[in-house]
């Protein structure tokens, strides 16, 4: 990832999000929103929800319960931005993989990318796509995409870097505009905004007085897979008990096993 | 035509066109060893050949259309080749242990197996190394590792380890080729094989370290993934504990391949290829770094058990807890491929026949073949997240096919190099 230079000499942000899972419907707009924003291309025809490219996904998961007493969530699942130990950023053999310590942002670089895989056999969250066909954009599909993402090519790892380009669009306008720091509320992401249930809330988890920050703190908080220690910056909260422990993995797995080949 | 003519226009076009291929053939091999006629080596090898046609035609289809010709997916990023390049690289071993038995430690009666050690590691890692330019999204990529490595990552050693150790086998099979009947005719290569041995042993002491180390640092490969709690493993030093339980175990198996190969070559020949005490000393050392092994593992699972994976938030026995990886697979690997075999091995026939000790080696490479699977597949099988699934995965006949391409090209260089290279030094003592 290119690191967006800062304009001013400003302190460092730790960009998080939370998401309140008792707010999220499973509508998938956060999934469209990230597609479209970073030129995502649509799936090959013979591609499956485990070849197909996905940034950012909706996980449904149930309290294990039989009809008509099941209680369903959705779990959206981004790249969580680890900022101990990322598992992806220390395995990568040729430094595709980059912190940008400004933002704390964990980034792809797909032109350095060797394709090995690497990363996506370390990533505990799975969160990381690989181009396994060559994109292909409908000719009228091309006229929208977004000059600010570069498209990948076949054979090279992608993943979620929080809209990072938006980033570098905020800081050049307040630098354009003499100010020293990119503004609050300035930066946010695609999924971010397109969610119509105001699911996600984002924002630098190292300002106290943001709302994101206060979010964290808030009670029925937690953070997938916690106890490795990899201090994600994606927080989910919910009042119900039932999903803080299935998604803490308090409670026995539920899922069926899933074939493929 | 009638019949009597058609034999003989067939005989005649026979004469014509294999009687000079026989006369090669048979000045190409070496001195006073004999080999099947020509005709019954290219129907044997023949095959083969339509075998590695047809890898080659799935390899061309994963390089030209891409790896979604593969099963391999988001979530199983790793398959059939990484297992297989695993192994192979294990069995490969019997190269660099060999070398260093023979070279550094003195063991003078190897040298009735390094030319064959040799051409096996080579074989081996060239395999491994062109399935691995298959596997990557863009192999034209590869030399990047080398202008901006990242030095924290075990695949950077790896591929650093498995480039120079690579040339050292290419170096040292070069003397064996050199050695052909008709090559030693030219005095300049003659000359050259000559100052080849020379450094042979420094070659072979090098070898021996970047081998080890690139044993080790495959290992390495999933004990850093700090991540997945089904393989990661606490550091000893720098390293987690599978790095050293990879060079271990390929040390340990190494010498039981080669000895399965010079076996497996003997029968295929119908000749005494090397002395009794040969496979012998190889099963011996096989045994006794196998026991060290399983000891070894057995401390590290047990460690992993009730340490490591506890401090990941993980119920250790919740990774056996799905069909096809139950608990069986960890006791299989220690006890069954582990400890029986070790104890085979050792044995040398003080009380068993030694009719066991080719099963013991097999036992033996299947245990590291296990292990490999292991690491590879069910750490990716394995959910992490705790609304996700177990996953299998099986692969595409494209994949299996460039496996099977790696698989008749190392049965075809070891075929043509025992049919025409001197592998085994003491074959024409031994049947004369």
């Amino acid at each position: 990832m290119h690191t967006a230079k800062k304009p001013t000499d400003g302190k460092n942000h730790r960009y998080g999000m939370v998401i309140d899972l008792d707010r999220c419907t499973g509508c998938g707009a956060c999934m469209v929103a990230c597609a479209v924003e970073n030129n995502v291309p649509p799936g090959d025809p013979a591609a499956n929800e485990r070849t197909g490219i996905s940034w950012l996904r909706v996980y449904r998961m149930n309290d294990g319960k039989p009809l008509p007493e099941t209680r369903t969530a959705f779990v959206p699942v981004p790249c969580q931005q680890c900022g101990v130990s990322t598992p992806c950023l220390s395995v990568c053999p040729q430094n595709a993989v980059d912190i940008d310590q400004s933002s704390g942002i964990v980034g792809q670089i797909p032109v350095r990318c060797l394709g090995c895989r690497y990363c996506m056999a370390a990533c505990p969250y799975h969160t990381r796509s690989f181009n396994w066909w060559d994109p292909v954009y409908p000719a009228e599909m091309r006229e929208s995409l977004n000059p600010d993402v570069s498209t990948r090519t076949r054979g090279v790892v992608e993943k979620c870097n929080f809209c990072f380009h938006r980033l570098q669009q905020a800081r050049a306008k307040a630098a354009a505009a003499g100010g020293k720091d990119e503004a609050p509320g300035e930066y946010v992401p695609a999924c971010v905004e397109a969610c119509p249930t105001s699911a996600f809330l984002f924002g630098d988890l190292d300002d106290p007085a943001s709302d994101v920050a206060k979010a964290a703190k808030g009670e029925g908080t937690f953070r997938l897979l916690e106890k490795l220690g990899t201090d994600p910056k994606v927080i989910y909260r919910s009042a119900k008990p039932w999903v803080r422990q299935t998604a803490e993995g308090a409670l026995p797995r539920n899922g069926k096993e899933e074939h493929r080949g | 035509m009638d019949s009597i003519a058609e034999t003989r226009v067939g005989a005649m076009l026979e004469a014509r066109v294999m009687e000079p291929l026989v006369t090669a053939d048979g000045k190409l091999m070496g001195r006073g060893v004999r080999r099947a006629p020509l005709p019954k080596f290219l129907l044997g090898i023949a095959p083969w050949v339509v075998l590695l046609g047809f890898g080659l035609y799935g390899a061309f289809l994963c390089l030209y259309r891409g790896l979604n010709q593969t099963n391999m997916d988001n979530r199983f990023a790793f398959g059939l080749w990484i297992y297989l390049d695993l192994t192979v690289i294990a069995f490969g071993a019997g190269a660099f242990f060999t070398g260093f038995l023979l070279y550094v430690l003195k063991k003078k009666e190897l040298k009735a197996v390094i030319n064959s050690a040799v051409v096996i590691g080579f074989v081996c890692y060239s395999g491994a190394v062109g399935i691995l330019m298959i596997d990557v999204g863009q192999p034209l990529r590869a030399w990047f590792t080398f202008w901006h490595p990242n030095v924290h990552s075990m695949l950077t050693e790896v591929t650093f380890c498995i480039t120079c150790y690579l040339t050292i086998l290419a170096i040292e099979y070069v003397p064996l080729i050199l050695k052909n009947r008709q090559l030693r005719k030219i005095p300049s290569l003659l000359v050259f094989e000559h100052e080849l041995h020379k450094v042979m042993v420094v070659l072979a002491a090098l070898g021996t370290f970047l081998s080890f180390f690139h044993q080790g640092s495959l290992g390495g490969l999933y004990g850093v993934m700090s991540a997945r709690p089904f393989a990661f493993r606490e550091a000893i030093g720098i390293w987690p504990s599978t790095f050293f339980l990879f060079i271990l175990s390929a040390a340990a198996i190494g010498p039981s391949f080669i000895l399965l190969t010079t076996k497996l070559a003997e029968k295929l020949s119908g000749k005494k290829l090397v002395r009794d005490e040969v496979p012998a000393l190889l099963a011996k050392i096989s045994g006794n770094i196998l026991i060290v092994y399983v000891l070894a593992k057995a401390i590290d699972t047990l460690y992993w058990i009730n340490f490591t994976s506890p401090g990941t938030g993980a119920e250790p026995m919740s990774f056996y807890s799905h069909k096809a990886f139950g608990p069986w697979v960890l006791t299989a690997e220690i006890v069954l491929f582990g400890l029986v075999p070790a104890l085979l091995l050792r044995d040398g026939g003080k009380h068993l026949s030694l009719k066991w000790r080719v099963p013991a080696a097999l036992l033996a490479c299947a245990g590291v073949a296990v292990n490999r699977y292991v690491m590879t597949i069910q750490t990716q099988a394995l959910p992490t997240l705790p609304f996700d699934q177990f996953l299998s995965y099986a692969p595409s006949w494209q994949e299996t096919a460039s496996f099977l391409l790696v698989l008749a090209y190392g049965v075809l260089v070891y075929a043509l190099s025992f049919r025409y290279l001197n592998i085994f030094p003491e074959e024409r003592e031994l049947n004369s």
